[in-house]
């Protein structure tokens, strides 16, 4: 065990000082890595905070009623207690025309444009929630609705959170699938560059061949050495990763803002830091493994 | 200790290196292997190390048919053979210790322990003044001494060495020629390729010819 632990040792010290002999060839690798990695990373990165954004908003698929602008208040509450008694409905928020407008108000980015107009342009609204929520319950209540006095127009809410939803699937499989692809390329980097160094550290494999190393004894300097390659292009990615969200933060912030929403871009948590230092170090090493096994193999 | 048993090599294309060969070696033994290049002599230091494999025969190294063994367990083997190559096989990127370390790092032997050998084996060839050196700032004989340095640091119970004294000065083959000696002394079993004669008058010869041994 002790012989073991101190082959690994030493095995470790001889990588790093390898990594630390050629410093720009090993701080390109690092970049190329990084880089490669950024990608899915900061496709995560993404992603997670769009789930964040879109868990902010209601998932719930809701119906929203447009009075007509002319519309009088008696018409309005008439709708108000058509709704509360039809049946199929969970809930019935009012909105009215009036509270839109305060809100709409609030909004830096419309104040200016709002108070140009001579008169509150939005009408009174209700957002019903209905007690079946699928496609088809719901259009039915919209078709339903459309045809009630006074009822200009009947949107359903629920589509563009159903598209969010599919784009972020779709994200989802984005980033795996970038993931897989670069995950591969990192392999076949450090595959490259193992195979460069066994090419260059032939004599010194084949003496200690000679003088009795065990095939784990050759691999074990190489295989720490593909770890730490992945280690470092991992730790790269990150802090690439990590500066893109500071820098995002700000202008993402104030788009988001424009739709009424609040979004701070937060950088990978420290479960998906681990797992893409984790990650990259593992496929590092899988590259030199497959690298060393084929050296050997035709020796 | 060591028995070639009707033992060829071949290599391809149909190159007979070594044809029906036939000895023994014992215990503690110095035996000078002659012959002229091209004789086989180097092909047979190499089946005793299972670096090549014969075609026929068996070569047996303290019983065991080394031909036989697995992959896994050369390394076991060889770590037990102190080899002198004819190129020397140093790694010119290291010092001189640190080709002396090598096979204990590869053994698993504590670093002071090792060290503590290294500079014993050092000693023992006249270079303990040069441990941190670069094998390329040493002569020819110094670099023959290192490798033979490094060859024994494990203390093994069997010397290989092959051509040892090649492309030395007189006075520099008979100094190395005069450790091999010293090693026999202290019963380590010596086994010489070589094609000079009078360096080591007290060894036991087999002369080589074309792959076949002469009477």
């Amino acid at each position: 065990m002790k012989i073991w632990l101190t082959h690994h040792r030493e095995a470790a010290a001889l990588a790093l000082r390898r990594l630390a002999a050629a410093p720009v060839n090993s701080l390109l690798s690092l970049l190329a890595i990084g880089i490669a990695l950024s990608l899915p990373a900061g496709g995560q990165m993404l992603l997670i905070n769009a789930l964040h954004l879109a868990g902010a908003t209601s998932a719930v698929p809701q119906i929203s009623l447009f009075m007509a602008a002319n519309a009088e208040r008696r018409t309005t509450t008439e709708i108000e207690s058509r709704l509360a008694k039809y049946g199929g409905i969970k809930q019935v928020r009012f909105l009215p025309r009036e509270e839109t407008l305060a809100r709409m108000k609030a909004n830096p980015g419309l104040r200016d444009v709002i108070e140009a107009l001579p008169d509150n342009p939005f009408p009174d609204a209700f957002i019903v929630t209905a007690t079946d929520d699928r496609p088809e319950a719901m259009e039915k209540l919209a078709v339903e609705f459309r045809q009630w006095p006074k009822v200009e127009h009947v949107q359903l809410d629920s589509a563009w959170v159903r598209r969010l939803d599919a784009l972020l699937k779709l994200g989802r499989t984005a980033v795996m699938l970038l993931g897989a692809l670069l995950g591969a390329g990192l392999i076949a980097i450090s595959f490259s560059i193992i195979r460069m160094q066994t090419l260059m550290r032939r004599a010194e494999i084949e003496v200690s061949q000679l003088l009795g190393a065990t095939d784990g004894f050759i691999r074990r300097p190489f295989l720490y050495f593909g770890a730490l390659l992945g280690l470092g292009g991992g730790l790269v990615a990150w802090l690439l990763v990590g500066a893109a969200a500071l820098w995002l933060r700000a202008p993402l912030g104030e788009l988001v803002r424009l739709y009424d929403l609040t979004l701070v871009l937060q950088n990978l948590d420290a479960r998906d830091s681990a797992l893409l230092l984790g990650a990259a170090a593992t496929l590092g090493w899988l590259g030199a493994l497959v690298s060393l096994r084929q050296h050997l193999r035709q020796d | 200790m060591i028995r070639f048993d009707r033992v060829s090599k071949r290599y391809p294309p149909g190159v007979d290196a070594l044809s029906n060969l036939s000895f023994e070696v014992t215990e503690r033994e110095m035996l000078v292997v002659n012959g002229h290049s091209g004789a086989g002599k180097s092909t047979l230091l190499k089946l005793i190390a299972a670096v090549e494999k014969c075609t026929a025969g068996a070569v047996l190294v303290g019983g065991q048919n080394v031909g036989g063994l697995a992959r896994s367990a050369l390394p076991y083997l060889r770590r037990r053979i102190g080899m002198v190559f004819q190129d020397q096989k140093l790694l010119f990127d290291r010092s001189v210790f640190e080709n002396v370390m090598l096979p204990l790092s590869i053994a698993g032997f504590p670093r002071r322990d090792a060290a503590q050998r290294v500079r014993a084996a050092l000693d023992k060839v006249g270079l303990g003044s040069r441990e941190k050196a670069l094998p390329v700032m040493l002569s020819g004989g110094e670099q023959q001494r290192l490798a033979i340095a490094r060859a024994v640091v494990n203390r093994p119970n069997l010397l290989l060495a092959d051509e040892p004294t090649a492309h030395l000065d007189s006075e520099t083959a008979a100094d190395v020629a005069r450790i091999f000696h010293e090693f026999h002394h202290v019963g380590v079993t010596v086994l010489i390729a070589t094609y000079a004669n009078d360096l080591f008058p007290d060894a036991r010869r087999l002369q080589l010819d074309h792959g076949k041994l002469l009477p």
